[in-house]
């Protein structure tokens, strides 16, 4: 008797949800055993991390804060996952959005600058300096023809090293390794800023990045769904060949793609400087563009279930700052990957368990 | 004067590119055999820290080595079940196996970053290369007279690597594998088996590539002290063209090439040494020079058709088509 792997004809449409739940819990119970292994109790450590996440007063702000990152980067990464293009890059892209947003804010423009403008400002130069940073694993890939995972990935550790040079550099405040703190017309408004209209806000520090999350995944929906372009991310994804015999421009959408995805991470660095750091700094972000890598996938490249994922995360995030050592998010974060990744396999490929045949032999 | 310098940037090649060297040989043995294993990085960390936590509590460092092997060798399963048994995707799988590692280090580490005096690799002293007329005082005996025992392992290992791959009946499997799983299959070689030996053994070469970070390169344990190194052997791999002779040329640059941001600070006429802030541009030196070792590496392969292993990354499944 042994166990054969074989492709399902259907797969139910009950059973991709049902297999990303269990994942989860599987890993939560594998995570326990290093847990367990570096003189944690795994129960009181999972309880505590959960109720810091989730079931305190400030659990849903502060988890929307972490999201705000995760959701934005995750974007960018779904977008590029699409079309199996495997940018790993985006924390690069992302700080290098905050450096261009920092630029704006501190440098570039007045501090008088009215509100509007300067956060518009900052928006897109956010963007633009993260869609560059993006744009050129994407063109060495669609004419030199470079693997992009290398490639992106190179560039953070570059993007590590220009940041490190302005914060202790020509933008550095007394040497520390930050900038000094934006003005306030550079800050994105944070629901405690309405405290004294809404007593319930105060001291709740979820700000404008979260609505550019939701708004960027109901558009990104919208173009994956109904426009032609997301049909042709889909189909050079899934088969380039097809793709170019039937006309489509795969370098182009290539960059593009790359654009697009750099550019959501660094809004993503954007939206943490101006919403939470208010000031460039050497480490800013505790690897928001490497942990959307997960939400992405593990919201199957959807961009609305990035929004859950990305709060699922952020929670997450919020409980590992309560718990000792540091490394604990980014392990249980690991397995649940591995999980997921072998769930996917469940909702592609059925196990039956079948009686030997003499003849056959195994695989 | 001048050679001194150069002679010192070479030495530190051949000392620093060493783990990059056992880590890029594992990975290309690995994806010879069709698997595309992007968790170096995570490998490699468990590989330092179990090293380093082994030599520190047993007091022999060869102990270490040998458990940061094994060690570097078991997290690797994991891409295996994952990749082969599974049918997972290999490029996230092998992220995760990052993950995980990096994660893992992180969390079991913690009790040893304070030790500073590990039980290291040692050197071994060829005095008798001084004594060569003309190049040994000058150039034999500072390149090779002081050299950690592992720089030599290094040297041995390439040529046993390609001998294995090129000239013998299992290397000829494993070719196979990786090139053409279903004409393998069909005369009788287990796909699948070989698969996942040929990833425990990708698994403990970056075992050992960590090991040789912690246990001599620079002896001691700090959260992801591999500092990409990991990702740069997949780099290399492509650099080299699948070829071991080309991964000891890649390993040894990229060493050099690790290094100079330090050497060059040092250089009186050059800006960095007055002023250290502009130092970090020297640190992207390694990062930006993997991407233009890409780029070229990419055009010669269209020039001259060589290329990754036919079936590289994708899963065998007996009577599927692209198999």
């Amino acid at each position: 008797m042994r166990l054969k792997i074989e492709p399902r004809l259907e797969t139910p449409r009950w059973l991709p949800f049902v297999s990303i739940v269990l994942a989860l819990i599987l890993a939560l119970l594998i995570g326990a055993i290093p847990l367990a292994y570096g003189g944690l109790d795994p129960f009181v450590a999972y309880r505590q991390m959960f109720r810091t996440g989730f079931f305190e007063p400030y659990s849903f702000s502060d988890t929307l804060v972490k999201a705000t990152p995760l959701i934005l980067a995750g974007l960018g990464v779904t977008i590029a996952f699409r079309m199996r293009l495997w940018n790993i890059g985006a924390e690069g892209q992302l700080f290098l959005g905050a450096w261009a947003t920092t630029g704006v804010a501190l440098f570039w423009l007045p501090p008088t600058t009215p509100k509007v403008v300067m956060l518009a400002a900052m928006t897109l130069a956010g963007f633009a300096a993260g869609a560059l940073w993006g744009a050129i694993p994407g063109v060495l890939k669609a004419k030199l023809g470079v693997n992009e995972i290398i490639s992106s990935l190179m560039l953070t550790y570059v993007a590590f090293e220009f940041n490190n040079y302005f914060v202790y550099g020509p933008w550095a405040a007394g040497g520390f390794g930050l900038t000094a703190p934006f003005p306030r017309t550079a800050w994105f408004p944070r629901l405690t800023d309405f405290g004294d209209a809404v007593p319930a806000f105060r001291g709740m520090t979820a700000h404008l990045g979260i609505l550019y999350g939701v708004v960027a995944a109901v558009i990104l929906f919208i173009i994956f769904k109904y426009s032609k372009w997301g049909y042709e991310l889909k189909v050079i994804g899934d088969n380039p060949d097809a793709a170019r015999y039937a006309g489509m421009n795969l370098s182009r959408t290539i960059i593009m793609t790359m654009i697009i995805s750099g550019g959501l991470a660094g809004l993503a660095g954007m939206s943490e400087v101006a919403g939470v750091v208010h000031r460039l700094q050497e480490n800013f972000s505790p690897g928001y563009g490497f942990t959307a890598i997960i939400v992405a996938w593990l919201a199957r490249l959807n961009p609305l279930a990035v929004i859950v994922v990305g709060y699922l995360f952020g929670g997450l995030l919020v409980g590992g700052d309560a718990i000792q050592p540091a490394g604990i998010p980014l392990l249980i974060q690991g397995i649940i990957l591995f999980c997921v990744i072998s769930a996917d396999t469940f909702t592609r490929y059925r196990l039956r368990i079948v009686q030997p045949v003499a003849s056959t032999a195994t695989n | 004067m001048e050679l001194v310098f150069l002679i010192n940037i070479i030495e530190a090649g051949l000392r620093t590119g060493t783990p990059l060297l056992f880590a890029t040989l594992g990975e290309l043995i690995t994806e010879r055999a069709g698997v595309l294993n992007l968790g170096v990085e995570g490998m490699m960390l468990v590989g330092a820290l179990a090293g380093f936590a082994v030599a520190s509590s047993t007091g022999n460092p060869w102990i270490g080595v040998l458990v940061a092997m094994l060690a570097g060798g078991a997290i690797s399963l994991l891409h295996a079940f994952v990749s082969i048994t599974l049918r997972g995707d290999q490029v996230v799988s092998g992220l995760a196996l990052t993950f995980v590692g990096t994660g893992l280090t992180s969390v079991l580490g913690a009790p040893y970053v304070q030790i500073r005096d590990v039980p290291r690799l040692s050197v071994v002293p060829l005095p008798f290369l001084e004594n060569i007329p003309l190049i040994g005082s000058s150039i034999l005996y500072p390149l090779f007279g002081e050299q950690n025992i592992i720089f030599f392992i290094g040297l041995l290992l390439v040529p046993a690597v390609w001998f294995w791959i090129e000239r013998t009946r299992p290397g000829l499997q494993l070719r196979a594998i990786g090139e053409k799983p279903a004409a393998a299959d069909a005369v009788g070689v287990n796909v699948g088996a070989l698969r996942y030996f040929y990833v425990f053994v990708g698994g403990v070469f970056a075992g050992l590539a960590g090991a040789s970070l912690s246990l001599a390169v620079t002896p001691l344990w700090i959260d992801e002290m591999t500092a990409g190194q990991g990702w740069i052997a997949v780099g290399l791999v492509i650099f080299a063209g699948w070829n071991p002779w080309r991964a000891l040329m890649g390993a040894y640059i990229f060493g050099a090439l690790r290094r100079m941001p330090l050497d060059l600070q040092a250089v009186a006429w050059l800006p960095f040494a007055s002023n250290p802030i502009l130092g970090v541009w020297l640190n992207m030196i390694p990062y930006l020079f993997t991407i233009l070792a890409l780029i070229f590496s990419s055009r010669e392969a269209i020039r001259k058709r060589l290329g990754a292993p036919a079936a590289l990354g994708i899963p065998y499944v007996r009577g599927e088509r692209g198999a």
